[in-house]
């Protein structure tokens, strides 16, 4: 009892169980698992509520905005509050609820941060040009044989490959 | 016959609520395969764990075969669903930028939500650093993206019937490789950590 926080559940239950969740979300709602959507709705409903006059009018965001309803209250929203009670929850039954500074064994925690930023950044923009990140373009697509999850799957993965050596000081 | 929301078969409210239910398996399944751990989800680019492998390809092939049975019972109408508009050329160049975000910032988005909120202080400075990208990309869109967005269009395409196959002999074909790619990557792990170069490797968990 007194250390699981290395112990980790069996990945492939761990991935069956998702995989139900995504089978639910489909049979439910019409829609996959999504991960950066819930990114895009809120900066979406904050420029709304700060600049009305002039997210009505940008490409970016009228669509969202002209649809009189709050993108926040829709499915992504609240399948990410369910994710962040999950996770909480996962954590906690694990002993795994604290703070904590994750990185590569080789690294200071200030070149972690800044990385962890820029990658950050990088997918904000990705996810929004790909339509969707590795949840909603990728899993969630691959789950409905669709084209565009397998494109991204071959980039996403095959980009990381082709980074992987030129990035391994970060890693090993 | 699913999916219920959008024929107007369950209400809003109760569409919300079951999406937050779906989440918390969702969150529960990443949290406690170890997608809060960065060095974990890294681990599948080094060969030292690759859990991200085992578990994604878990989800996403038992998922496509529940719904290709579910699709072939009737029970469901994949079409009715907000199936994915492919547009390749622009999901091809923001793949390869989400690929090097993850070799620099360590996470993804849905991974990178479940580690901030359960006290990963790198997790909170890429959730950060996502909404500092999608404002970037959201004020310069007109100027840098939206031309960009809409090429390689290619409507609702199904992979299957774009290669000419079935969908029932695609997700087969995908089901063996997954399953020849959990042995593999077996090997390769178990090979690599061996030589005892990977500091600090009880906390994966392995």
């Amino acid at each position: 009892m007194s250390d699981r926080k290395n112990k980790y559940m069996n990945p492939y239950l761990a991935g069956f169980i998702i995989g139900l969740m995504l089978i639910a979300a489909y049979y439910f709602s019409g829609e996959g698992l999504g991960g950066s959507g819930a990114f895009k709705k809120v900066v979406i409903a904050s420029v709304d509520a700060v600049a009305h006059d002039y997210a009505k009018d940008a490409a970016y965001f009228a669509p969202a905005v002209n649809r009189g309803e709050s993108p926040l209250n829709s499915f992504l929203i609240f399948e990410i509050l369910g994710v962040i009670a999950g996770a909480i929850l996962s954590a906690a039954y694990f002993g795994r609820l604290s703070f904590k500074l994750g990185k590569g064994p080789n690294i200071t925690n200030k070149t972690r941060l800044v990385a962890a930023v820029f990658g950050g950044i990088l997918w904000g923009i990705g996810s929004q040009l790909g339509r969707g990140c590795t949840s909603g373009l990728v899993m969630s697509g691959m789950a409905v044989n669709s084209l565009s999850g397998y494109v991204g799957l071959i980039a996403i993965f095959g980009g990381g490959y082709l980074f992987a050596w030129f990035l391994r000081k970060l890693w090993l | 016959m699913g999916p219920l929301f959008p024929q107007g078969l369950i209400s809003e409210p109760l569409n919300l609520l079951i999406a937050f239910i779906i989440g918390i398996g969702f969150g529960i399944g990443l949290e406690a395969a170890g997608f809060t751990n960065t060095r974990k989800l890294a681990g599948v680019f080094y060969g030292y764990d690759f859990v991200v492998l085992k578990v994604f390809f878990t989800a996403a092939m038992t998922a496509a075969i529940g719904l290709f049975l579910m699709d072939a019972y009737g029970l469901i109408d994949i079409k009715l669903t907000f199936y994915p508009h492919t547009y390749w050329i622009p999901t091809a160049i923001a793949g390869v930028i989400m690929g090097l975000g993850f070799l620099i910032g360590g996470f993804c988005p849905g991974t990178s939500v479940c580690a901030a909120t359960t006290g990963k202080i790198d997790a909170m400075m890429f959730v950060v650093g996502v909404f500092i990208g999608i404002f970037f990309y959201a004020f310069t869109y007109e100027p840098l993206f939206e031309t960009l967005r809409g090429t390689g269009k290619m409507g609702q395409v199904d992979i299957a019937e774009w290669i000419g196959i079935s969908d029932g002999l695609f997700i087969f074909i995908v089901t063996v490789i997954a399953v020849a790619s959990f042995v593999i990557v077996d090997k390769i792990q178990k090979k690599v950590n061996s030589k005892g170069k990977i500091k600090d490797i009880e906390e994966l968990g392995l």
